[in-house]
């Protein structure tokens, strides 16, 4: 492998590695105010997708619009979700809860093939992103660049938005005691759905983003993509921003270095590329159940 | 040794307990009659009736193994699809002819050792059944010292991690090629004979004391921890044993459909089980094989939905895949509205029908 090579590979796991950390956000986050995994998370980032790419082709808007118009509905579509499958079921057993989250998945991705069509349609390339641009010998589509960088300022902008905004000490304060909060006379329902708003305005970030990289739409697009940033969000500890994003980040490079790797070896390797996120995460579970950040809680009797 | 003089008492007064009781009776009598009831049918549907018949005793089969680690012990695991496959895997390959193996290994070879073994139908089956134990062994060491969600993903990773290590190992399963023409053994003597087993195996199971300390684990760990039962041990057989039975229930789905594929054991299947699990009570054996059945045959009616749908006056041109979505929707009202599902954790007995016989006789006396 020579050194150009290597470059390319690096630039696209940090592109990889980018969306998989918008993605592991929005389950991080709810997950440290609801203790629930959002099973739909994947799908949700897979409907902005689809949003996105009907509004560019059907309704023929300029990109920056669908872009727009898809992040919105899908934060509205976030916040309805959690309205109807997780709300009426806040005080239920877990297993519940969990199972409510499978079936809402279960219900989009079926309502996705019946709507959308099961079969993969090409998302349109946008002549701004689609360039290819060398630096250095090292040569890559510019969507491949953008994506860490767009991830960098919204990153920078959550930071904000959590440390520095009344809405997020309340989310923080929420997150570390559900009960104490609502005490304190914060509106938890509120703060819930300003949760799934931003989480979902994330993966809808993302989401543009993937179809932009990766131009293939199918209904099931969100599976596994979905599962994966769940692992990164439990490797980096979960309920922990900067966790999620480090968890990310180590799936992106991680998949992209097996298939990079994998044209040395005499066994190809490249086929057991989804498997790492799996064996990373029970590797994880077993040495450090609370994540790379995450602090390791006491049961308390 | 106190406590296995103990355990040697209950199943002595249990052996006795089934030839003077009067339940017991019914129990063999209404077993017979079912038997009976499978014969007949056996002779009177149809290929396609006869084929969701045995599917419906297969999802009995994979729907009580569910039933056992979720719903008993409380441990959320949805790993069934990866043990099922193993179990379809497993036994395929050792039933299957050497020839028919020639046939179906033509991108790449079959490894020399599996090339000519064939093995009989219940050896199969029952190989499957140690192999998908050992791997649910192997598997639930590590994984069942967590807790609720984790333990749920853990699994779910694992079943994903042998689904993909049997795409990738082109030489031992023939990859995403998948395997055809299974030999076609399954008949219903076989699938309901190891459904009854399996129910009355599950009866005797959690009747006796390992029943009672997997209701202890599922209420309170803690508790159940501090009054000695230990933890672990019982875990891991209540997965091993839930893993057995999803590899012998994988073994017959393979042979039911004939093919078999690495894709066919995707989370989809495992939903499946969850599905008539919660729907028919999570802890309940009895709900549990009603809604096997129940789900089984909505999952064919419900095939309608797909197709062309005429009315006589309205003709409504089918949509593919709203069977799924209605299936989605069903799982998603019951776990909203009716958490108990079917029966909740109520279990069918004699003395209930009695009670239940008793009161309508008494209250027709009153008038």
């Amino acid at each position: 492998m020579s050194l150009n090579i290597f470059m390319q590979q690096l630039v696209n796991a940090a592109s990889l590695g980018s969306l998989y950390a918008l993605l592991a956000i929005g389950y991080t986050m709810v997950y440290g105010i609801l203790r629930l995994i959002n099973f739909a998370h994947g799908d949700i980032f897979m409907l902005s997708t689809y949003i996105a790419f009907y509004a560019m082709t059907s309704f023929l808007l300029p990109w920056y619009i669908s872009f727009a118009i898809a992040i919105i509905l899908t934060i509205l579509f976030g916040i309805l979700l959690e309205r109807g499958a997780y709300r009426p079921l806040r005080n239920s057993p877990r297993i519940s809860i969990m199972i409510s989250a499978i079936a809402a998945s279960f219900l989009i991705e079926n309502l996705a093939i019946v709507i959308f069509g099961g079969r993969p349609k090409a998302f349109p390339s946008v002549p701004a992103f689609s360039k290819i641009i060398s630096i250095s010998g090292v040569s890559t589509s510019s969507i491949s660049v953008i994506i860490p960088i767009v991830t960098f300022i919204v990153l920078i902008l959550l930071g904000y938005i959590v440390n520095q905004t009344k809405m997020g000490m309340a989310m923080r304060a929420v997150s570390k005691d559900y009960e104490a909060a609502r005490l304190m006379g914060i509106n938890v329902n509120t703060v819930i759905s300003f949760t799934f708003g931003i989480g979902s305005g994330l993966a809808a970030i993302g989401g543009v983003m993937w179809g932009l990289k990766y131009p293939q739409l199918i209904p099931l697009m969100g599976l596994m993509p979905g599962l994966k940033c769940f692992i990164a969000a439990v490797v980096g500890g979960i309920g922990d921003i900067k966790g999620a994003v480090i968890g990310g980040f180590i799936l992106g490079f991680g998949e992209i270095m097996i298939v990079a790797v994998s044209a040395f070896l005499p066994y190809d390797l490249s086929g057991y590329r989804d498997a790492f996120a799996f064996v990373l995460l029970i590797a994880i579970l077993l040495l450090k159940p609370s994540g790379i950040m995450g602090k390791s809680s006491v049961e308390k009797v | 040794m106190k406590e296995k003089t103990l355990r040697t008492l209950s199943w002595g007064w249990w052996l006795k307990n089934l030839v003077t009781n009067k339940n017991n009776l019914y129990t063999i009598i209404a077993i017979v009659f079912t038997l009976l009831i499978i014969g007949v049918l056996n002779n009177t549907l149809d290929n396609y009736q006869i084929r969701i018949f045995n599917l419906c005793a297969i999802y009995i089969i994979l729907a009580l193994s569910m039933n056992l680690i979720n719903g008993f012990v409380g441990l959320f695991s949805l790993g069934h699809a990866g043990f099922m496959a193993i179990g379809a895997y497993t036994c395929a390959l050792l039933t299957m002819s050497p020839e028919v193996k020639q046939m179906n290994f033509f991108l790449k070879p079959i490894v020399p050792w599996l090339a000519n073994v064939q093995l009989p139908f219940p050896a199969g089956v029952l190989i499957a059944g140690i192999m998908a134990a050992v791997a649910g062994a192997l598997i639930g060491a590590p994984v069942l010292r967590l807790k609720d969600d984790y333990l749920a993903i853990a699994t779910l990773g694992f079943a994903e991690i042998i689904r993909i290590v049997f795409t990738n190992l082109q030489s031992i399963t023939n990859g995403a090629l998948g395997l055809k023409g299974l030999p076609n053994t399954v008949n219903v003597w076989w699938t309901w004979g190891i459904a009854i087993a399996t129910i009355i195996f599950m009866i005797l199971l959690i009747k006796g004391s390992y029943g009672k300390a997997f209701k202890a684990i599922r209420e309170d760990e803690i508790a159940a921890e501090a009054m000695g039962i230990s933890l672990f041990k019982h875990k891991m057989m209540a997965f091993v044993i839930g893993s057995f039975l999803a590899g012998v229930g994988g073994a017959l789905l393979g042979h039911l459909m004939g093919t078999i594929d690495p894709l066919m054991f995707r989370f989809l299947l495992t939903f499946n089980i969850v599905l008539i699990v919660v729907f028919g009570g999570i802890g309940s054996i009895t709900g549990n094989v009603i809604s096997a059945v129940i789900v089984t045959i909505m999952m064919e009616i419900l095939r309608v939905l797909d197709g062309k749908m005429d009315f006589g006056f309205i003709e409504i041109q089918g949509i593919p895949g709203l069977r799924m979505v209605m299936f989605s929707l069903i799982l998603m009202i019951v776990i909203l509205y009716w958490q108990r599902g079917l029966m909740g954790t109520k279990e069918f007995s004699w003395s209930w029908l009695g009670k239940i016989s008793r009161r309508v006789v008494f209250r027709t006396k009153d008038c």
